[in-house]
């Protein structure tokens, strides 16, 4: 029962690995911000899990004064904002991607850098 | 039962995850991640996690699917085939560094531990003096919006920026949509009847919700950074279903533009203020005479401020893709 207490933590490495797996081995651009995503889930995960205490609740007090466990807000409040920023960011990557198959008509890296290989 | 829910939970996202990154039809690759992103709401909540929840749920399940609908509709839906040669090389680097952190783990605290070094540090006292400084219950709001409000600052001008950027990198090129393309967008849902009932009757829920959880932030779940999320859902809805001129005519592009400067400014301004009547940058305590009704006029304008250049950022990085002539 004790091993479960770093599931949470193995989940974390596993997506973390499966995101930069289709980072660095999927050509197509889009697989690759997919990737990205899910990547930075797992981070997110990493950090929620650190957050949480056994026994405690959502860090919003209810009755002032009365002794209650919480959750650590600090955690929420990073990947709170990071989720915001992070969609910003992959919006950002896909407008490049879009330029990219407008561009060159494809979004394939490999068929991207072929002119460059060739000359 | 909760820790069992928990498990499975973690295994379907790995499972998820997977299946996101081995589909050649990038169209399923967006779905997948969607319900990803589902998944991974439903843990945060179980991770006591309320505020992340909302957001996760609001902007990974829906806006960001949105978002990379709106791009597949301008390029390819599929992988090209042969895609995945030479495959040996990355599967052996990612699984010697998966050993290796996962090796690492053994020496974590356990999940939930309250003696974990985590809550040591400064998180007790966040706890102690949010209702003490701001009378405010929630926490998250608290640290979010004063305590470390540069934090903040700083997240909310990355948001401006790569909304500013989306738009610039797509707007130039081809302004005029085709005939057909323009026929297509203007028309939006309009000729399919159940989603344009279903999809009305929503919007002004959700809209309404994006307002409680704006203006209701500081005493349960809520905040700019969520309620940004779910009104520009609500007005994306709203262009879907009627149309992208539609869409736009409500909030054209110079009030969106000026919504998305305006509500940065609005959260310097709240610095500087401060500065004004004395205090630091971002101290809210000298706002008024009462430093707690100060500490709460200063998080209600700033999260005003989050909410206003969230919602018109991500409206804004919307248009950008649905505006767009799909490439020939």
């Amino acid at each position: 029962m004790k091993l479960f207490g770093l599931y949470n933590y193995w989940v974390f490495a596993l997506l973390l690995m499966i995101g930069l797996y289709a980072v660095i081995a999927k050509p197509n651009l889009v697989k690759k911000l997919l990737g990205l995503s899910i990547f930075q889930s797992a981070v997110f995960l990493l950090y929620i899990s650190m957050a949480k205490v056994d026994g405690g609740t959502a860090p919003i007090i209810q009755h002032a004064g009365e002794p209650q466990v919480f959750s650590n807000p600090l955690p929420h409040v990073l990947i709170l904002t990071a989720i915001v920023v992070g969609i910003s960011t992959i919006a950002l990557g896909l407008a490049v991607v879009v330029r990219i198959r407008e561009e060159f008509g494809t979004i394939e890296e490999d068929e991207i850098q072929a002119p460059d290989r060739d000359r | 039962m909760v820790t069992a829910f928990g498990i499975a939970l973690l295994t379907l996202l790995v499972v998820t995850a997977v299946a996101v990154v081995v589909t050649p039809n990038l169209f399923v690759a967006v779905m997948l991640m969607s319900i990803f992103s589902l998944l991974m709401a439903a843990t945060f909540f179980i991770l006591d996690a309320a505020d992340v929840a909302l957001t996760e749920a609001a902007i990974g399940a829906g806006m960001s699917t949105i978002l990379f609908l709106g791009a597949l509709a301008l390029i390819a839906e599929r992988e090209a085939r042969g895609s995945g040669r030479r495959r040996w090389l990355p599967l052996a680097v990612i699984a010697l560094t998966a050993f290796t952190i996962i090796y690492a783990t053994f020496d974590k605290p356990r999940l939930g531990d309250p003696s974990a070094p985590v809550h040591q540090h400064v998180a007790p006292w966040y706890l102690e003096q949010t209702p003490v400084l701001m009378e405010m219950s929630n926490v998250v709001t608290a640290v979010l919006a004063s305590f470390r409000a540069y934090d903040t600052l700083g997240e909310v001008l990355v948001i401006l920026t790569a909304g500013l950027g989306v738009m610039l990198i797509l707007a130039n090129g081809r302004p005029d949509l085709s005939r057909q393309g323009r026929a297509a967008a203007a028309t939006g849902l309009r000729h399919h009847l159940i989603p344009r009932v279903v999809g009305q009757l929503l919007i002004p829920f959700i809209v309404l919700f994006g307002l409680y959880l704006q203006f209701h932030g500081e005493f349960g779940p809520g905040g700019g950074f969520q309620a940004g999320a779910i009104i520009a859902v609500g007005i994306v809805l709203h262009a879907l279903l009627e149309g992208e001129a539609a869409g736009r005519a409500i909030l054209p592009t110079p009030l969106l533009v000026g919504m998305m400067a305006g509500g940065a400014l609005l959260y310097c301004a709240v610095g500087i203020v401060g500065m004004l009547l004395g205090g630091n940058f971002l101290d809210y305590a000298v706002l008024s005479a009462d430093p707690v009704a100060g500490q709460q006029l200063g998080i209600h304008l700033v999260e005003a401020g989050v909410g206003i250049t969230v919602t018109s950022s991500l409206v804004a990085a919307f248009h950008a893709f649905a505006d767009r002539e799909p490439a020939a």
